[in-house]
């Protein structure tokens, strides 16, 4: 479970994060929806504490992230928004490497590792190495290698981006996976469709602020209309960055 | 197994993992490779090679190499042409225009001897010969130099005979003689034509380790690794400091290498010939080595620091190539500028080591005392630039990409 507690974050005179409350639940999809530049990766960065908020909390699964980080990032398994691969090592190799960072031993490691591959379909790639990967071979092998130590909290930062459709239903598929094992996940987009099918709360972020927190059928109905792309446009009161 | 012995696991191993995942990466980089094991320590002894070559070219030169000079009025002064031939002098036929032909490089020297020759001789007055030559060719200055210095040999000869015919000792012309006595040994000799070679080792370890501190900041940030990195529960200075591990042990390579490399090259050099002394081999090799140790930290560190300021690998690139530079200024200074070595200077990184490596050359060994100022000056820098690095790794702002 993640909590998330009045976050505040400001660089230099711009408030990119001015506000933000939300809780993400174990068993649940929780998606952080708003258009570009709303806050959502910079919300995120605090989370898996590669920022410090300028104010707030932020705990999961009851830890404090300011008290113990490195605990934090242990209970997280992160899909940032910069996926960045060892390019002269093969997938595997970039999968072994965070396994070792989080401590795991070689044994369980090796099972770990080849069950994420077969999860992903990535046996085809699992031995080249990285360079020249296309975007969806990329992000599969960066999931892979958050997802290692097997946490209870998954977080992915516009996991879609620049995917195939296949690629995208792939993932689709991939999280109600995770969901269904119970664990608590939580990914951003600033795509509609996406989370309207996938989630089961929607926490809308505009200008750094939560403007609303409810799950797709309560959106609807809180907004009065029946699409949620509408509901959506009402919410944040104007149409814009909402490219599908 | 629980959480928390997997925890203290993950700890002890973060270092080691970091640090052989550097190494094993680096070393699939063809680029990393040239640089660290290649370029980097063989420029040194080759471009040494080079050095000696031109000077025991040079050398060989001064030598009895039988000199062709174009005589002019050969026929007026057969005595001193006689003279010269014995000295490996070879008089060629004259030249029409010798001025002409000395700027023309046709020939280095042009003896001309003026038809008055004869007379002055037999009236024993003295008589000019001309050196016709262009000093602006340096290669003829060698031919000129053995040229005039045989002519006046030839006259400082035959004006003591004409002393003793009149009954006076050869002395009565020269009052007064300088004697050189030239005090430095065949060691000291070659230290001051290798005073360069401090630097090539501080080369070679620059180039060992510098496309690794690239990649550690400005590299990982340009491909966004960072962030994902960042999000393993592993402090940052335990990555910096199995990033760090990894440069210093390619520049440590680089560093033997390079010694291994002079030492060969040391073995075939015909130091003898050039009247020199060049002792290259394992116990200079391993004091060099233990004078450079904290210097390959405090590069690693330096190199880090300044890659960190770059947005972009390609600006990273430019910055360290420019620190490449710095180690270069103690051995400019030191050779261009005669200062006498106080101790103080043994503590200053870089002055430190090439003040040593330079006695090591000169034979002359290294005091305790200095060898421990040395060592210690270096290590509370590279203390410092490590410690500075540490804290530009902390910055929130580095983990960014973009």
């Amino acid at each position: 479970m993640i909590e998330v507690k009045d976050l505040h974050k400001a660089f230099g005179t711009v408030k990119a994060v001015d506000g933000v409350s939300f809780t993400a639940r174990d068993g649940e999809i929780t998606g952080l929806l708003g258009p570009n530049g709303a806050g959502k990766t910079t919300s995120l960065r605090m989370l898996y504490t590669l920022m410090k908020p300028d104010r707030g909390q932020v705990l999961v699964d009851g830890i404090d992230a300011a008290e113990d980080a490195l605990a934090v990032r242990r209970r997280l398994g992160v899909l940032p928004d910069a996926r960045g691969l060892y390019k002269r090592l093969t997938a595997r190799e970039n999968i072994d490497y965070f396994a070792r960072l989080q401590g795991l031993p070689e044994d369980v490691l090796a099972t770990r590792r080849e069950a994420l591959v077969q999860a992903l379909e990535m046996e085809d790639i699992g031995d080249r190495r990285t360079e020249g990967f296309s975007q969806g071979q990329r992000v599969k092998t960066a999931i892979a290698r958050a997802l290692i130590h097997d946490p209870r909290n998954v977080i992915l930062d516009e996991p879609t981006n620049g995917l195939d459709v296949m690629a995208t239903r792939a993932l689709r598929q991939f999280m109600q996976r995770l969901k269904a094992e119970g664990r608590c996940v939580l990914f951003s987009s600033h795509i509609m469709q996406e989370v309207a099918m996938l989630c089961d709360r929607i926490v809308v972020i505009a200008n750094g602020r939560v403007v609303a927190d409810e799950s797709p059928a309560a959106l609807r109905e809180q907004t009065g209309e029946a699409n949620l792309e509408d509901a959506f446009v009402k919410i944040i009161g104007s149409e814009e960055g909402l490219a599908a | 197994m629980n959480m928390d012995t997997r925890l203290t696991l993950g700890r002890t191993r973060a270092f080691l993992t970091v640090f052989l995942k550097e190494v094993k990466e680096n070393l699939r980089d063809r680029r990393t490779i040239i640089s660290a094991f290649l370029t980097g320590p063989l420029l040194g002894p080759l471009i040494l090679v080079m050095l000696l070559n031109i000077n025991l070219n040079r050398e060989l030169d001064k030598a009895e190499k039988p000199l062709p000079v174009p005589v002019i009025g050969a026929e007026y002064a057969p005595n001193l042409i006689g003279a010269l031939k014995a000295e490996g002098i070879v008089p060629q036929s004259p030249v029409a225009n010798p001025e002409v032909a000395v700027r023309k490089q046709d020939a280095d020297v042009v003896l001309r001897i003026s038809p008055d020759y004869p007379n002055a001789w037999h009236k024993g007055e003295s008589v000019q010969v001309e050196l016709i030559y262009d000093s602006s060719q340096r290669d003829a200055n060698t031919a000129v130099m053995r040229v005039s210095q045989l002519v006046e040999t030839y006259a400082r000869q035959q004006g003591a005979m004409r002393l003793v015919a009149r009954g006076l000792s050869p002395g009565t012309a020269w009052p007064v003689v300088a004697a050189r006595r030239d005090q430095a040994t065949a060691q000291a000799r070659a230290a001051l034509m290798f005073s360069i070679l401090p630097y090539f080792f501080v080369l070679s370890v620059f180039m060992g380790g510098m496309y690794l501190a690239i990649d550690l900041t400005a590299g990982e940030r340009e491909r966004q690794s960072l962030e994902p990195l960042f999000a393993n529960p592993v402090p940052r200075w335990k990555i910096l400091a199995g990033k760090l591990a990894a440069i210093c042990v390619f520049s440590a390579a680089s560093l033997l290498i390079s010694l291994m490399a002079f030492a060969v090259v040391g073995r075939f050099i015909p130091t003898e010939k050039l009247g020199m002394e060049l002792e290259l081999g394992f116990s200079f090799g391993s004091r060099v080595l233990l004078l450079m140790l904290p210097l390959i930290v405090l590069l690693a560190a330096l190199q880090s620091m300044v890659a960190a300021f770059a947005k972009s690998y390609r600006e990273a690139q430019t910055y360290v190539s420019l620190l490449m530079f710095v180690p270069v200024i103690p051995s400019i200074l030191l050779s261009t500028m005669p200062i006498k070595s106080q101790m103080w200077m043994y503590a200053v990184p870089l002055l430190g080591q090439h003040l040593g490596i330079m006695q090591l050359l000169r034979g002359d060994g290294i005091e305790p005392q200095q060898l421990g100022l040395c060592l210690l000056g270096s290590l509370v820098a590279a203390a410092l630039g490590v410690l500075v690095t540490a804290r530009l790794y902390q910055s929130e702002r580095l983990a960014i990409s973009g």
